[in-house]
C-alpha cells in the first residue's frame, strides 16, 4: 500500500523495523507535494533540502543503533504561525513576510527533540483570523476533496496537507474552531486540547485566552501520538498547566466502557444542513452499538457563543497585534513616499484654506504606523483590530468586553453542568460541508457564524476533537465533534478511536492520493 | 489685591527595583550597557513571546508597600495599558489598573528645622509595572531619525502615587527625601535619579480663598524634573504661575482639560506639552498572558518581619535612648545605616550621646566628606575614638586640643594615648596648679590689685603666663583657683 | 446603537490604521452590522455573574530572578526595518 495512505503509527513501525528509511518516506511526501500542491496550495514554504538532510541524519543514527526520538523520521507539517528559529514565519501576513524569529516555539523545540522531520510551513488565514484560509495574504488553499471549495480555516493548510497525503502529521492552532472545523471539512482527525495543555510560547498570538495548539492527522491513534509530543508544562508560558502528560498513544487503544454521550438540543436547530444532521445521527447510532448511552443535554448559552467570541477575540487581537508597527520588525511603509504624501496632503489642505485639517494631520511617526499597518494587514485583520479597539475604547468596556467575559462564564457553567451528567458531548463540527471559494468573502458575519458549534469550547477552555463520520452526496467529508471536560484528552481520543475501529470514513482518500 | 491661597501637591514616583533581571524576561537590568545588548525576543515584544513574572520584583514591591504602611490586596492582576510609542515594543505596557497589589498607606514627613508640622502624606496606591525603552532625539537636526534602545524595556518599576497632601514645595521635597531614605534602608532601589532609577511627576494646583469660599484651580501635571531640588523649584514656579493664571482667567478645576507641563531646568520654567486627546484612551484590559497573584497573610507577615528598623523608628530611638535633638538624629539617620551603627556604638562606649553626636556629626562626618570615604573605611573605630572622648570627659584635654589630636589619630592611625604622650599632654594635678597660681600671684601684685578691684578679666593675663610655663594646665580650673586665692587675701 | 463614520475614523487613529475613504465607508457598514449582532448579549442578565478573563484557574506563577543570556545585538536588530546597527531608527518623534 502506498506510504501516503498509511497511518503515522504504522510508518513509525516500518521505520523502526528498518523496512523503510526516513529519506524514502520524506521523499514520498515531498513528491506528493510536488505533484499536487501547485493546485491544493496547502504549503507556503516546503523545506526539501533541510528535510531530507534531517531524515538522512536520523536514518544514520538509527542504523548506528543510537537512541532516536519519539517521532524519529516522521514528516510533520507546521502551521506558519509557529516560530521556527532562523526560518521565515509569516502567520499568513504581508506584515511578517520576511520575519525570521531568532527562536523556536516550545512545540517546535519539542518536535525537533522528538526527531520529527519538519517538511514545511502550511498556509492559514492571516493571523489565524478566518474560517476558510481565504484570508491568507499569499494564496488560497483548496479542499483536496473538491478544489473549487475551501478547506476550512484558519488551519486550512494544516488539514488539507493531511487529507491530500502530503504529510502524515500536522500541527495547527485553534482559537474558535481553527483545527476542528478544517479537520471536519477535509475529512481528517484534529484535536483542540484543553487551554493550558500545550505551551503557547512561540505561537504568534491571535487571542491569547483562546489560542491553543493541537495535532491533525489521519486517525485518532496518530493524533494521540503527536499530542503526546506537543503537550506538557512550559515555564515560559504562565498559562500552561503543570500536570503530567498521559501516555496518550497507549491509552487511546483502550475502549471506553459504558460511555455516557451527550447530545445538545441547541445543536440540532435550524441552520443545520440535512445531510450533516443525518451523518451525525448515524454516528451516534454507532456509539450506541458500541454500548454508549445517549443523553440529551442543554447548553442554553451556546447560541451567544459567537457574539461573545467576536467581542473577546477582537479585543485581545487588537492588543496582540499592536506590536506590528514597523519599528522593531515586520513591514514598514516606504518612508520617503510617506513623507512626500503627507507634505502633499498638507499642501492641498492649506492651499484650500483648510488650516484646521492641515494642523490635525498625523505627525510623521503616527503616519508611519498607520501606513505600515494599512499595508501590512489584510481586510479581515483590520476589521477585527477595529472592532477590538472600539470595544475597549473609553466608555464601551463594560458594555462589550466585561459583558462578554460574564457570558463566557455562563457558557463555561453550562458545560460544567452538562459534564456532571455525561462523559462527552457529541455533535456536528459545522452546519454545512465545505462551501465554495469566494462564497462568503463579502459577508463577514455569515463567515463568523461558521464557528457556531466550535467557539464555545475555546471560550470555556475545554478540549474537543473532530473526525470524519460520513460524506455528503457531493462527496464532501462530514465531521463529528466530541467535546470533553477540562483535561479529558485521553477520553476524547479513546472515543474517536472506538469510532474509527467500527467505521472506515477516516480511511477514505481524495483521488489525488492514488493507490498505485 | 492678592487672595490667600494654598498650594496642593501630589507626587507620582517611579522607582526601579533592584532585581538582577527584568520584570517579565531574564535579561539583565544593569545600567549603562551598550545599546540593544540586553534584550531578548520577550522584551523586544517579538511575535509569539510571553511574559513570566519575576518573583524577586514582586517581593521587593511587597516589602516597600508594607514599609509605606499600605494595605496588601489578597488578589491582584496585571493589565495592559495600550498606547503607541517606538520605545514600547508591544504597543502596550504591562501595568496594574483597577486591582493594584497595594493601596492606602502613608509616609510620615517632618522638618528638623520645624518649618512645617510633622504630617502623614497618604499613599493612594503602589503598583508594579514594566519600564519602556529609551528614545533619543537628535535635538540639532530636528528632522533626523529618533534612535531607540530597548535595554531598559521591561525593567521592573514600582509606581507610588501619593494623595495630594503636600502643601508646599518644601513638603514635596521632604516627602521625596524621606521616600528615598526609606527605599535605601530597605535596599529595594538605588534611587539614582541620574540613571533614572527614581523618577518624579507632580500634580499641583491651588485652593484660593474667595468671598464665595475655597476654589480649586485646574490641576497641572509637571514632568521632567531630574532632581529633588528641581522638584522644589518647579513647584515654586508653578504655584506662582498658576496664581497669575487664576487672577487673569479665574479658571476653576474642570473648566479646562488637565494640562501637562515640562520643567526646563536651565530656564527655570515649566513649558506646556501638547498632546493629542486620543492618546489618553489607554484601553486597559486584563493581560490574558499573565495569571493573578494571591498573597497569603503568612507571606505578608514574613515580608513585614524582613523589613528591619526603618528611618522614622530609628530617629525616635536615638532621640529617646541618647537624649539628642530631632535635628541631630535626622542628620545621623540620613547619613545611612552604617553611620547610625557607628554612632550607637560610640555613644554606648562613652556613655554620652550628646558628646558622641557632636563628634560624629562634626569631626567624623567632615573627615568622611573630605576623604570621600564610607564610614566602613573610616580609620578610627568607635572604641579608638571613645578613648579621646574619655580624655575630654575627665578634663585631661580640652575640645580644641582634642581636635588636633583627632586629626593626628586619623592621619597617623595612632591611638589617642600615643598622640597625647607624643605631644606631652597629661593631666596636671591640683597641688601643682595651686603652687603655680601662688607663684604667679606673688610675681604680679598689680594684676592681683586689678582683680581685687573687680576686674576679673585681668585674671586672663595670669592664665596666659601659666600656659607658657605649662601647656597642659586646664585654663578653666586655673581661673577658678586664681579667683579663689585672690579672694582669700 | 449604530456607528457613525466619524466614530470609525477616530477608532482608526486609535488603532493606528490608515483607511481610505472607501474603506471607511465599508468598515462603518460592516462594523455596524457586527456590533448590532454582538449586542444581542445585552438581553442576558449578568448582574451576579463573575467575569471570566482566564480559561483556567491558576495563580502565582513566577520565575526566579536568574540571569539568562540576551540576544547579541546583531540578532536583535536582524528583523528591524531600519537600524544603524546600534539602534532601531524611526522618523523623528515630534511633540516631545
Ligand atoms: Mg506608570
Ligand atoms: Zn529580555
Amino acid at each position: 500500500m502506498s506510504l501516503l495512505r498509511q497511518r503515522a503509527t504504522d510508518l513509525l513501525a516500518l521505520l523502526h523495523s528498518g523496512q523503510i528509511t526516513s529519506v524514502e518516506l520524506t521523499r514520498a511526501f515531498l513528491n506528493q507535494i510536488k505533484l499536487h500542491d501547485p493546485r491544493v496550495k496547502a504549503f507556503l514554504r516546503v523545506d526539501h533540502e533541510r528535510a531530507l538532510a534531517r531524515a538522512a541524519d536520523i536514518d544514520k543514527r538509527r542504523r548506528e543503533g543510537k537512541s532516536v526520538g519519539r517521532l524519529a523520521g516522521l514528516p510533520v507539517a507546521i502551521k506558519d504561525l509557529l516560530c521556527t528559529e532562523g526560518e521565515t514565519t509569516t502567520c499568513g501576513s504581508r506584515m511578517l513576510e520576511y520575519f525570521k524569529p531568532p527562536y523556536d516555539a516550545t512545540v517546535i523545540a519539542k518536535l525537533k527533540a522528538a526527531d520529527a522531520v519538519l517538511i514545511g510551513k502550511t498556509n492559514m488565514d492571516e493571523f489565524a483570523m478566518g474560517g476558510s484560509t481565504e484570508n491568507s495574504a499569499f494564496q488560497k488553499t483548496a479542499n483536496p476533496w473538491d478544489l473549487s471549495r475551501i478547506p476550512g480555516g484558519s488551519s486550512g493548510g494544516a488539514a488539507a496537507c493531511v487529507a491530500a497525503g502530503m504529510a502524515p502529521l500536522s500541527v495547527g492552532s485553534d482559537t474558535g474552531g481553527s483545527i476542528r472545523q478544517p479537520a471536519g471539512l477535509c475529512g481528517v482527525t484534529g484535536l483542540k486540547p484543553t487551554y493550558g495543555r500545550v505551551s503557547r510560547f512561540g505561537l504568534v498570538a491571535f487571542a491569547s485566552s483562546l489560542d491553543q495548539i493541537g495535532p491533525l492527522a489521519r486517525t485518532a491513534e496518530d493524533t494521540a501520538l503527536l499530542l503526546e509530543v506537543l503537550a506538557g508544562h512550559d515555564p515560559l508560558d504562565s498559562t500552561s498547566i503543570d500536570m503530567p502528560v498521559p501516555n496518550y498513544s497507549q491509552t487511546v487503544k483502550q475502549p471506553l466502557a459504558n460511555l455516557r454521550l451527550g447530545l445538545v438540543r441547541e445543536h440540532f436547530g435550524e441552520g443545520l444542513d440535512g445531510e450533516v444532521e443525518t451523518a451525525v445521527r448515524e454516528a451516534v447510532k454507532v456509539y450506541e452499538a458500541l454500548g454508549a448511552t445517549i443523553k440529551w443535554v442543554s447548553l442554553e448559552h451556546g447560541k451567544f457563543g459567537v457574539a461573545t467570541y467576536y467581542i473577546i477575540a477582537p479585543c485581545e487581537a487588537s492588543s496582540n497585534l499592536a506590536r506590528y508597527d514597523g519599528v522593531h520588525y515586520g513591514h514598514r511603509t516606504d518612508e520617503k513616499k510617506m513623507i512626500a504624501a503627507l507634505a502633499a496632503e498638507r499642501q492641498s489642505l492649506e492651499s484650500a484654506g483648510r488650516r484646521a485639517e492641515a494642523d490635525a494631520l498625523d505627525n510623521p511617526l503616527v503616519r508611519m504606523y498607520r501606513q505600515s499597518r494599512a499595508e501590512g494587514f489584510g481586510a479581515e485583520v483590520k476589521r477585527r483590530i477595529m472592532l477590538g479597539t472600539y470595544a475597549l475604547s473609553a466608555g464601551y468596556y463594560d458594555a462589550y468586553y466585561l459583558k462578554a467575559l460574564k457570558v463566557r462564564r455562563l457558557i463555561r457553567m453550562d458545560y460544567d453542568a452538562a459534564f456532571d451528567e455525561v462523559d462527552l458531548i457529541a455533535g456536528p463540527v459545522t452546519t454545512t460541508t465545505a462551501f465554495k471559494l469566494g462564497e462568503k468573502v463579502d459577508d463577514p458575519l455569515s463567515m463568523y457564524l461558521v464557528d457556531l458549534y466550535t467557539v464555545s469550547a475555546n471560550l470555556a477552555g475545554i478540549g474537543g476533537i473532530a473526525f470524519p463520520c460520513g460524506f455528503s452526496s457531493a462527496g464532501l467529508p462530514i465531521g463529528l465533534q466530541l467535546q470533553g471536560p477540562p483535561f479529558a484528552e485521553e477520553r476524547l481520543l479513546q472515543a474517536a478511536h472506538m469510532f474509527q475501529q467500527a467505521t472506515d470514513w477516516h480511511l477514505r482518500f481524495p483521488e489525488m492520493v492514488s493507490n498505485p | 489685591m492678592t487672595q490667600p491661597h494654598t498650594v496642593i501637591i501630589g507626587l507620582e514616583v517611579h522607582v526601579q527595583l533592584l532585581t538582577r533581571t527584568k520584570l517579565f524576561c531574564r535579561c539583565s537590568t544593569k545600567f549603562g550597557a551598550a545599546p540593544n545588548t540586553q534584550t531578548c525576543p520577550v522584551c523586544i515584544g517579538m511575535p509569539g513571546t510571553l511574559p513570566v513574572m519575576n518573583r524577586e520584583a514582586f517581593q521587593l514591591g511587597l516589602k516597600t508597600a508594607l514599609a509605606l504602611n499600605c494595605q496588601i490586596a489578597s488578589h491582584t492582576k496585571w493589565d495592559r495599558k495600550q498606547y503607541y510609542y517606538p520605545d514600547l515594543p508591544k504597543g502596550y505596557q504591562i501595568s496594574q489598573y483597577d486591582l493594584p497589589f497595594s493601596h492606602d498607606g502613608y509616609l510620615e514627613i517632618s522638618d528638623p528645622k520645624g518649618r512645617f508640622e510633622t504630617k502623614r502624606v497618604g499613599i493612594i496606591r503602589a503598583h508594579l509595572e514594566e519600564d519602556a525603552g529609551k528614545s533619543m532625539h537628535d535635538e540639532l537636526a530636528g528632522q533626523a531619525d529618533s534612535r531607540i534602545d530597548l535595554n531598559r524595556a521591561g525593567t521592573p518599576l514600582l509606581e507610588i502615587v501619593s494623595q495630594p497632601d503636600m502643601r508646599s514645595p518644601l513638603e514635596a521635597k521632604a516627602y521625596l527625601s524621606e521616600m528615598k531614605l526609606l527605599l535605601t534602608y530597605l535596599g529595594v532601589s538605588d534611587c539614582n535619579m541620574q540613571e533614572g532609577s527614581l523618577r518624579v511627576d507632580a500634580n499641583i494646583n491651588l485652593h484660593v480663598d474667595t468671598p464665595q469660599g475655597k476654589v480649586a484651580t485646574p490641576i497641572v501635571e509637571v514632568k521632567n524634573m531630574n532632581s529633588f531640588r528641581a522638584v522644589e523649584r518647579a513647584m515654586e514656579y508653578e504655584a506662582a504661575r498658576q496664581y497669575e493664571v487664576w487672577q487673569e482667567t479665574h479658571q476653576r478645576l474642570g473648566d479646562v482639560p488637565k494640562q501637562t507641563r515640562g520643567w526646563d531646568d536651565v530656564a527655570n520654567i515649566t513649558r506646556g506639552q501638547r498632546h493629542k486627546e486620543e492618546s489618553s484612551d489607554y484601553r486597559y484590559f486584563p493581560d490574558p498572558d499573565l495569571v493573578p497573584v494571591r498573597v497569603s497573610q503568612a507571606e505578608i507577615d514574613a515580608s513585614r518581619n524582613s523589613l528591619g528598623e526603618l528611618p522614622a523608628d530609628l530617629r525616635h530611638r536615638l532621640e529617646r535612648t541618647y537624649a539628642i535633638k530631632p535635628y541631630d538624629s535626622d542628620v545621623i539617620v540620613s547619613a545611612g545605616r552604617a553611620l547610625v551603627d557607628y554612632y550607637v556604638e560610640l555613644a554606648e562606649l562613652c556613655g554620652d550621646g550628646k558628646l558622641a553626636s557632636n563628634w560624629v556629626q562634626q569631626d567624623v562626618m567632615r573627615t568622611l566628606n573630605e576623604q570621600k570615604i564610607e564610614v566602613e573605611k573610616f580609620p578610627l573605630s568607635p572604641r579608638q575614638l571613645c578613648e579621646l572622648l574619655k580624655a575630654i570627659q575627665d578634663g585631661q584635654i580640652n575640645t580644641s586640643r582634642a581636635r588636633e589630636v583627632f586629626i593626628e589619630m586619623v592621619a597617623l592611625g595612632r591611638s589617642a594615648a600615643e598622640v597625647m604622650t607624643a605631644r606631652g599632654i597629661e593631666k596636671v594635678d591640683e597641688s601643682e596648679l595651686v603652687a603655680l597660681c601662688k607663684e604667679l600671684i606673688d610675681a604680679n601684685p598689680k594684676i592681683v590689685a586689678d582683680i581685687r578691684s573687680g576686674k576679673q578679666q585681668a585674671a586672663g593675663n595670669l592664665i596666659g603666663q601659666a600656659k607658657k610655663k605649662n601647656p597642659n594646665v586646664n585654663p578653666g580650673r586655673l581661673r577658678e583657683i586664681v579667683i579663689d586665692l585672690v579672694g582669700k587675701m | 446603537m449604530s456607528l457613525t463614520r466619524e466614530q470609525v475614523e477616530k477608532v482608526s487613529l486609535l488603532a493606528r490604521l490608515k483607511l481610505t475613504s472607501d474603506e471607511l465607508d465599508l468598515m462603518t457598514a460592516q462594523m455596524g452590522q457586527i456590533v448590532a449582532y454582538v449586542e444581542t448579549l445585552a438581553q442576558l442578565d449578568t448582574e451576579a455573574v463573575e467575569p471570566m478573563a482566564h480559561a483556567l484557574d491558576v495563580s502565582n506563577v513566577f520565575a526566579e530572578d536568574r540571569l539568562r543570556p540576551s540576544l547579541d545585538r546583531k540578532a536583535a536588530l536582524a528583523n528591524a526595518p531600519h537600524s544603524d546597527g546600534e539602534f532601531y531608527l524611526v522618523p523623528a518623534v515630534l511633540g516631545e
